[in-house]
């Protein structure tokens, strides 16, 4: 917004040696939120999903935890997410992200148990985008992504901004570390601004077509993306928790990032 | 004083674990989309949601919705042309570059991932301004129009939906909502239909809109070359090459060229194209866009 100058307050064109009269009043607002760090970011194959995050936890400059998971299991049986089908990740505040996976989880297995069938993730990501956008008004702080299976069985990626506005992606990177890994993501996954060599000059040049990636080469991708960003980002580190979502379940791996 | 206690002094317990409204919404079989919000314990709910997420009158807010957009939409003999871009910006971060602007409103069965060369019955809802709001809406409209459509045994008019729209945007103005929209379709009753609303409750009908960002830009070509008796032809060339300017000068546009024609037995899809290559096409083919050199 455009201002016309700046009203000049009395306590600024006083003299030097003139003290204040009274403590200058400090506004305290209304602050909910929390920035607690760390990077979460997911990738879709043909037959699987992964969702990765960093497991630190920050407040400021302060590293309160080393191991706080951003990727949950959603729908499972139980407290340890055995059975469940969708993940979730969620980075932005903390306890906001942890309302909001406890509230899906609640959604989900609601459904199960009225409809007698699992929730697809299509319905599940529309779900989700509803929850988000019920607290339109006040937010959940946080940008969340949602992974499974689809229908035909092929990796299935939602990616949500705080207010429920969503987009299924090949890949997203989410979270403080997001401008530093989503480039690498576009051009090692979708292949932007790469070119078939020899396909010919200047502007007839034939951009590489992006196709799904074998899961090897997707988990080496994440882990390239988290050793980087640990190195340039100071939210992230400590460690990898990385989950696999394929048709015969979800597999979690951990793995120590850099600790400074 | 009085008030502030009132507030902490509640019984502890209730406001542990869901509502009983809460938990009526967990457990329901079909959560109809919903018209309660929950609001920040504040006097002035919408002064503190302006605080969180206004980047533009706080460009370090903590929360960054998903902005920014060149949208449009133009009557023609052959029926509607509806053009966007495809980019989502939050402050100066490109969120997206795959956004699809164009919303189908129509069925919630139909036409919406199935992809199909015949023309879909419905109408077509462009989004700009803010994400969520645009999507969430037109869902509910999407809602709003099924159910008409039960009841009365016809489509909804675009006359009535876009009513719908606006008395909603209406009732919610100056909360802190933010969307431009553009409704387009076609009816035996109305013929091609154009209408424009947005979230200070405005609806207008009209022959030719532009929304967002880049408006400017796209109303700059499309008013130069815009006739009423163009052929389809060159009515989805206009509405591609108008984007194509505001993807050029407005920097929160761009992306891809996302391109819709609403014929009399419903819209058909005309490609999610990616600017550059069209870009390049309309320079080196037609010598437009002198400004940039094409020396490599």
């Amino acid at each position: 917004m455009t201002s016309f100058g700046r009203y000049t307050s009395a306590e600024t064109v006083g003299y030097s040696f003139s003290q204040p009269t009274s403590a200058p009043n400090k506004e305290h607002s209304f602050y909910p939120y929390t920035d607690n760090g760390g990077s979460t970011l997911g990738i879709s194959g043909s037959d699987f999903a992964i969702l990765a995050g960093d497991t630190r936890s920050v407040a400021g400059y302060n590293i309160n935890s080393r191991y706080v998971p951003k990727v949950f299991k959603i729908g499972g049986d139980d407290e340890s997410g055995d059975g469940a089908h969708i993940l979730l990740s969620v980075v932005g505040f903390a306890a906001d992200g942890q309302a909001l996976k406890e509230r899906l989880d609640a959604v989900v297995k609601m459904y199960k148990y009225q409809h007698g069938k699992p929730m697809s993730v299509r319905a599940c990501a529309q779900r989700l985008s509803t929850i988000l956008y019920q607290k339109r008004f006040f937010p959940y702080y946080v940008h969340a992504i949602l992974a499974g299976l689809d229908e035909e069985g092929k990796g299935a990626l939602y990616s949500y901004d705080p207010v429920g506005s969503y987009e299924r992606e090949q890949c997203r990177a989410a979270g403080s570390a997001a401008s530093l890994i989503m480039p690498f993501l576009d051009n090692q996954v979708n292949f932007k601004n790469q070119y078939i060599p020899g396909s010919g000059e200047g502007h007839a040049l034939e951009p590489k077509k992006a196709e799904p990636l074998p899961r090897e080469t997707v988990e080496q991708l994440v882990r390239d993306a988290f050793t980087s960003a640990v190195e340039r980002h100071i939210e992230v580190g400590d460690g990898l928790q990385m989950m696999v979502i394929t048709k015969s379940g979800i597999e979690e791996i951990y793995s120590p990032l850099k600790k400074d | 004083m009085d008030k502030l206690v009132a507030q902490y002094s509640r019984p502890r317990h209730q406001d542990e674990f869901y509502s009983e409204q809460e938990q009526r919404d967990l457990t329901e079989s079909h959560p109809s989309i919903s018209l309660k919000f929950d609001l920040p314990p504040l006097e002035n709910p919408s002064a503190f949601l302006r605080a969180m997420t206004d980047d533009h009158s706080n460009p370090s807010c903590p929360i960054k919705l998903a902005h920014g957009t060149t949208t449009l939409a133009f009557r023609f003999q052959g029926g509607i042309i509806v053009a966007t871009d495809s980019r989502a910006t939050a402050g100066n971060w490109i969120a997206s570059q795959t956004v699809k602007k164009v919303i189908p409103v129509s069925r919630l069965s139909r036409g919406e991932d199935t992809q199909t060369d015949a023309p879909v019955p419905g109408l077509l809802g462009t989004m700009a301004g803010g994400a969520a709001d645009c999507q969430y809406w037109l869902r509910y409209l999407s809602q709003q129009c099924t159910l008409h459509e039960i009841r009365h045994k016809r489509r909804i008019t675009v006359a009535a939906a876009s009513k719908i729209l606006a008395n909603l945007t209406y009732a919610y103005k100056n909360m802190g909502l933010s969307m431009g929209t553009m409704l387009a379709g076609m009816t035996p009753q109305e013929g091609p239909a154009l209408y424009y609303i947005d979230s200070d409750g405005t609806r207008l009908p009209g022959n030719l809109f532009c929304v967002g960002s880049g408006q400017t830009f796209a109303y700059g070509v499309l008013d130069a070359q815009y006739r009423y008796d163009l052929t389809e032809e060159e009515a989805l060339e206009l509405g591609r090459r108008s984007i194509l300017a505001a993807m050029h000068r407005d920097a929160y546009s761009g992306g891809f060229i996302n391109l819709y024609h609403v014929k009399e037995e419903g819209w058909v899809h005309h490609g999610f194209s990616d600017m550059n290559p069209i870009f390049w096409k309309t320079k080196l083919e037609k010598g437009e866009f002198s400004n940039v050199t094409s020396e490599l």
